[in-house]
């Protein structure tokens, strides 16, 4: 009788372990980025381009990098929460617009509205594959020290946004 | 059937890049060729997960593709071109991770299962070997019975 049992407890543990592989998301890579130095930069503005921004620039503030592009879809879907963000006047969230037409860039926000402090240009890609970029958007939380504190793939959601990104930044920022 | 064939054209998007797409920008020289194409079939592309790097026409396999170009034709070696992809996207990027406490279960497990599985095939086969080999003995009652079936009614001893 104990040993029917047996094929029916192998079962289980094997149902089980499928069970918590079907709640996580295969696409989510950890980095090896978090807790170090954020790659160094300096690019165009999108709306200046004769101007640069460097990351160097940011030493001392807390600060966000928003990886969008005009072309993602994914990023209209986070874009309500962002926008909803900037109105609420927080920590500086600056866009990086990776392989993007400068041109469909602006366009972009003028159509979605713009919540980005200033928007830099990554025509290449350059920036974004320093940073470990690999599905647009993504979001990474830097600190005063210039160390990359917290990365977010894909779309921002409210409750990413409430339950992790804002408590972090509380955190940081006394 | 729009819809189907707006669904069929977007799950073909990928093929049809393909032909659609131009050849990808080749090294001039077909050593550095050769060498890129050996480090990115080591590679794993994060875009399609289970392509290699070699493999994928995504757009940022192409991107990296052409880093690890302008990397070789730097003088970099294959293992500081390893180690500028690792510390970028991590361990995942290699389809071969290095051993450590994290892939101990990965390299190891199947080991682990084909042990545990050896293990259990020695225990059952060597318990039915023993319930074989066991000789049967009978009780005095057994023996009785048995003896009171075997004879004869015919014939009474």
């Amino acid at each position: 009788m104990k040993k029917a049992l047996i094929p029916l407890g192998l079962f289980l543990v094997l149902a089980a372990f499928l069970a918590v592989g079907l709640t996580r998301d295969p696409r989510a890579v950890p980095s090896p980025l978090i807790g170090k130095d954020a790659p160094r930069f300096t690019a165009p503005l999108l709306f200046t381009p004769e101007k640069q921004f460097s990351a160097q620039d940011m030493r001392g503030k807390v600060w966000l990098l928003n990886v969008w592009a005009s072309w993602c879809t994914a990023c209209l879907q986070e874009h309500p929460v962002l926008m909803e963000y900037a109105r609420r006047k927080n920590v500086p969230l600056i866009g990086l617009n990776y392989k993007d037409q400068p041109a469909n860039g602006l366009r972009w926000l003028a159509r979605h509205g713009d919540p980005y402090d200033l928007s830099v240009i990554d025509q290449n890609g350059r920036i974004g594959i320093d940073f470990g970029v690999y599905g647009v958007p993504e979001t990474f939380l830097i600190d005063q020290a210039g160390k990359i504190r917290f990365k977010h793939i894909g779309p921002v959601t409210e409750e990413a946004l409430e339950k992790q990104i804002l408590p972090l930044i509380r955190e940081l920022q006394p | 059937m729009r819809r189907f064939c707006m669904a069929l054209l977007l799950a073909l998007h990928c093929a049809l890049a393909v032909h659609a797409g131009e050849a990808p920008p080749l090294a001039d020289d077909p050593v550095v060729e050769k060498r890129m194409v050996a480090i990115s079939e080591e590679l794993r592309c994060l875009v399609c997960q289970n392509e290699s790097l070699a493999g994928s026409r995504a757009d940022l396999a192409l991107d990296l593709k052409r880093e690890i170009r302008n990397l070789i034709q730097a003088g970099s070696t294959d293992a500081e071109i390893m180690d500028f992809m690792v510390s970028r996207y991590g361990d995942f990027v290699r389809y071969r991770p290095p051993v450590n406490a994290v892939t101990g279960l990965l390299w190891f497990g199947p080991l682990l299962l084909l042990v545990g599985g050896v293990f259990v095939l020695v225990r059952m086969v060597r318990g039915s070997q023993r319930a074989n080999a066991a000789p049967r003995t009978l009780d005095a009652a057994q023996r009785a019975r048995a003896q009171s079936l075997l004879q004869d009614p015919e014939n009474p001893p």
